[in-house]
């Protein structure tokens, strides 16, 4: 009796593993990614090695395992702005972050950015703008993409605004900005149009270099 | 502020140059950063404690964070050591790994933590050694359970805008949603329990006529029997039929065990009403009657309890079917050795071997009726074997059982105190954020006095100033610019309703807007295209000649207004910074001449002198500097 027992108990013991296989399939899903060496970063943007250290460890303490997906990413940008939905806004940074279109970012796609941003030069900068703000990628901007970019950038205001937002409020700034930089008022914004318009607004090429010494 | 993501304010500040083509306004200045930081590094320092280590021991693993030279990331020149933010007790464990091969999970830390560390240094789960391993998983299961939990919860409270059908349905998953859902689960709730107790009392027998025999009352009240069950069998099929159209996918709705027992508990009815009264069938009418009987498991919607049990049998299929083929064995082997035994003796009711399976099953399961009696003496003593392993057999696999379903029935517990404590979890938190987004406003109005001392040159309130962090002011300067890129300020919520009220006013009304300039609203704060729409069908002869007052800028086409302070922040502290602002009505942050003609346009004449117009216009509102120019 106890020998029928006991083989039986053997029986139901090799019937567990398939249980966990589930399990198991979901666990090789994590990506783990590791960056380039530290020499050849520095070599690759305009950063020096602490800075780019700092960077690093930003980085890694938000995201273990070496990669952000879209969702942390709206995650981290929300963080900031607390008042209204930031997540929008995040998801064409994102979509500009990740050059590769590979839905995650690296921290290669992410340094480089940001040197472009922080370090780069106007042109090299205002191309970077053009590229968040052309959505689909074709090389021009036109209404739509910018009443959804500048559509994001309201979001993040919140409800609580003074004074209070109304619909149209977007759909006007957009109209003003077409009036800036469309030069030959074809309805659509080229990359060279909008350079050269920028490059004609002080404020604009003012404001550019705000953020010089933010590392 | 967002601590927790402090390293990751260069990146939100880089990139907010994507609003400054869009902006109009020119942006605020960035605070400086006076001290650079210098972190400290040491080799294997993790937050304090040092572990020293040979290099050779961590090149053993060359693809984790220790092993390669991802390392270098952290390592801090000055102090030659290794630096990392992390806990140091789990970091015990990692570098054991490195020195014995083996990777431990301990017992008293929390899953997810190690699970984070683990992904940190970059070493698989899957390494753990075999003497954690089965520790590991079970906690990793109640966690992944937990958060599905959480996620059926999120589920919930989602979707404002469905349409008719997946609001049905979710009103019918989830009862407590809408009040009709609840109406709806008790009807059927009660007349589950009437159809149950109408077939229950169907059979029993009220003969109270005494020259009839007893009949059941079924056969005595037909009619009224037949009604109920009428009624209930259209409640179901309509309850049926309901669901059918709201679920989500119909297929998998009609496999789903509910289904089925739903379309079972209503087909006898149907079937009963089209068949006849042929003496044939009703035999097999009557049968089919007995499953009726199935509408009792209708319930097990309305009770978790039932549901759960359900779900413990189901995950402990394994063990049922280990009891019952155990069950099987013995039953066949003692039928077997009874029918032998007794054999041999006269009028025994062993005839057979499966006329002992009878014996055996009752005795085994210690009921023993007593109908059948082994009389010779092998008989009896195989007879008690029989019964004491009986015993065995069966107590086995049962405490497996009711631990799994404990463990289940616990989770669900939690699972509802969650639900319950969630409302005032979530209320907390709502407090908290609103705190941090407060602490933005409240350092607007401080910072705002800064930036007016800082010009002033003041030294010494400068320093007086600057309580908030470095971290905190270059956050507030990233609000502020986005502020500036929206040409709309935050504000907190009183005073958002409070504007909602009198907001419409100074739109419709822009020649009075001189007399209401004291009263502000709607000039001062806004730099905006909205108001050059009103302003572009003007005389542009009256707004040309204030050109020649402006800085040569040849476009007209908006109008900005800078303000010198924070009007909508409440009374109390414009007149304060009234006082300040007539000061520096000459020289203000970006240096643009003041042009008052566009305010009140009826009366141009009256504005055109700067000089005389300033001083009004500073006393009555708050220093409300406005200026004309191209955008």
């Amino acid at each position: 009796m106890g020998a029928v027992v006991g083989t039986l108990t053997m029986q139901t013991k090799q019937r567990r593993p398939s249980r966990d296989k589930v399990d198991d399939d979901l666990e090789m899903t994590v990506v783990c990614h590791r960056p380039e060496g530290l020499e050849q970063l520095e070599a690759q943007t305009n950063f020096n090695k602490r800075e780019l250290q700092v960077l690093y460890r930003g980085f890694k303490n938000e995201c273990p395992s070496g990669v952000v997906n879209e969702e942390t990413f709206k995650q981290i940008y929300s963080q900031f702005f607390p008042h209204g939905d930031a997540s929008a806004y995040a998801h064409y940074l994102f979509n500009a972050f990740d050059s590769g279109h590979s839905g995650s970012i690296k921290f290669e796609d992410f340094v480089t950015a940001l040197s472009i941003l922080l370090r780069g030069s106007t042109r090299e900068k205002l191309q970077w703008t053009f590229n968040l703000y052309d959505i689909n990628r074709d090389g021009y901007i036109n209404k739509e993409e910018m009443t959804d970019i500048v559509s994001a950038i309201y979001d993040m205001m919140g409800k609580y605004t003074y004074p209070a937002l109304k619909t149209d409020t977007p759909k006007q700034h957009v109209e003003a900005f077409f009036q800036k930089m469309d030069k030959n008022r074809d309805g659509v914004v080229t990359l060279d149009e909008f350079i050269l318009s920028c490059q004609e607004d002080d404020n604009i090429m003012r404001s550019l270099q705000l953020f010089e010494n933010v590392m | 502020m967002a601590t927790g993501v402090a390293a990751w304010l260069p990146f939100a500040r880089a990139a907010a140059i994507g609003w400054m083509p869009v902006a109009n306004c020119p942006m605020p200045v960035a605070p400086r950063d006076h001290s650079k930081k210098k972190d400290e590094l040491i080799i294997l320092n993790v937050s304090g404690r040092r572990f020293q280590t040979w290099r050779t021991t961590l090149d053993r693993y060359p693809d984790t964070l220790l092993g390669s030279m991802e390392k270098e990331f952290f390592y801090n020149e000055e102090t030659k050591e290794y630096f990392f933010d992390r806990d140091p007790d789990a970091f015990r464990s990692v570098l054991n790994f490195y020195r014995t091969g083996k990777l431990h999970y301990p017992r008293y830390e929390c899953i997810s933590a190690y699970d984070e560390e683990l992904a940190f240094f970059g070493i698989i789960p899957e390494i753990i050694g075999d003497c954690c391993y089965e520790e590991y998983k079970d906690r990793k299961r109640e966690n992944a359970e937990r958060l599905m939990d959480d996620q059926e919860e999120n589920k919930d409270s989602k979707l404002p805008n469905m349409n008719f059908r997946e609001t049905m349905w979710r009103a019918f998953e989830n009862p407590h949603t809408s009040t009709m859902a609840l109406v709806f689960y008790y009807v059927t709730g009660f007349f589950i329990a009437v159809s149950v107790i109408t077939n229950v009392v169907e059979t029993v027998p009220c003969g109270s006529t005494p020259n009839q025999k007893d009949m059941p009352c079924g056969e005595r009240y037909t009619v009224a029997f037949f009604c109920m069950d009428t009624a209930c069998v259209m409640i179901f099929t309509v309850e049926y039929l309901l669901r059918l159209f709201a679920a989500p996918s119909r297929y998998r709705f009609m496999r789903s065990v509910m289904s089925i027992i739903d379309v079972v508990a209503i087909l006898p009815y149907y079937i009963g009403l089209v068949m006849t009264d042929n003496e044939d069938v009703s035999g097999a009418f009557v049968t089919l009657r007995v499953f009726r009987v199935f509408r009792i498991f209708k319930f097990s919607r309305h009770s978790q309890g039932l549901r759960i049990l359900g779900y413990t049998l189901k995950s402990c299929a394994s063990e049922l079917g280990f009891l019952l083929f155990s069950l099987t064995m013995a039953i066949i082997i003692f039928a077997t050795v009874m029918f032998y035994a007794e054999k041999g003796s006269s009028s025994s009711k062993f005839t057979s071997i499966p006329a002992s399976f009878w014996y055996t099953i009752v005795t085994m399961t210690t009921l023993g009726y007593g109908d059948m009696v082994p009389k010779t003496i092998a008989g009896k003593i195989f007879g008690s074997i029989c019964s004491l392993s009986g015993v065995l057999v069966i107590a086995l696999p049962v405490p497996v059982i009711v631990s799994n379903f404990s463990r289940i029935y616990h989770q669900n517990q939690r699972a509802d105190k969650r639900r319950a404590q969630k409302k005032a979890r979530l209320a907390r938190i709502r407090i908290a954020k609103k705190g941090s987004s407060n602490a933005y406003l409240q350092s607007k109005r401080n910072g705002l006095l800064s930036e007016l001392l800082d010009l002033t040159g003041s030294e010494e309130e400068e320093h007086v100033n600057k309580t908030t962090s470095l971290l905190e002011s270059q956050h507030h300067h990233l609000l502020h610019c986005l502020e500036k890129t929206t040409a709309h300020e935050f504000v907190d919520e009183q005073l958002y309703e409070q504007n909602c009220v009198e907001g419409a006013v100074p739109l419709q009304s822009p020649p009075s807007r001189s007399s209401s300039l004291s009263s502000h609203d709607g000039v001062t704060g806004t730099c905006c295209t909205r108001r050059s729409r009103k302003r572009i069908p003007l005389p542009n002869a009256s707004l040309s000649t204030t050109h020649t007052h402006t800085q040569g800028l040849q476009e007209l086409s908006a109008i900005r207004i800078q303000y010198g302070d924070e009007p909508s922040l409440g009374s109390s502290t414009r007149s304060s910074l009234n006082l300040k602002t007539s000061e520096r009505s000459g020289s203000n942050c970006q240096g643009q001449h003041i042009t008052t003609a566009i305010i009140s346009l009826p009366s141009p004449p009256a504005f055109h002198p700067d000089s005389t117009v300033v001083p009004p216009i500073t006393t009555t509102s708050s220093s409300n500097v406005v200026k004309v120019s191209a955008l």
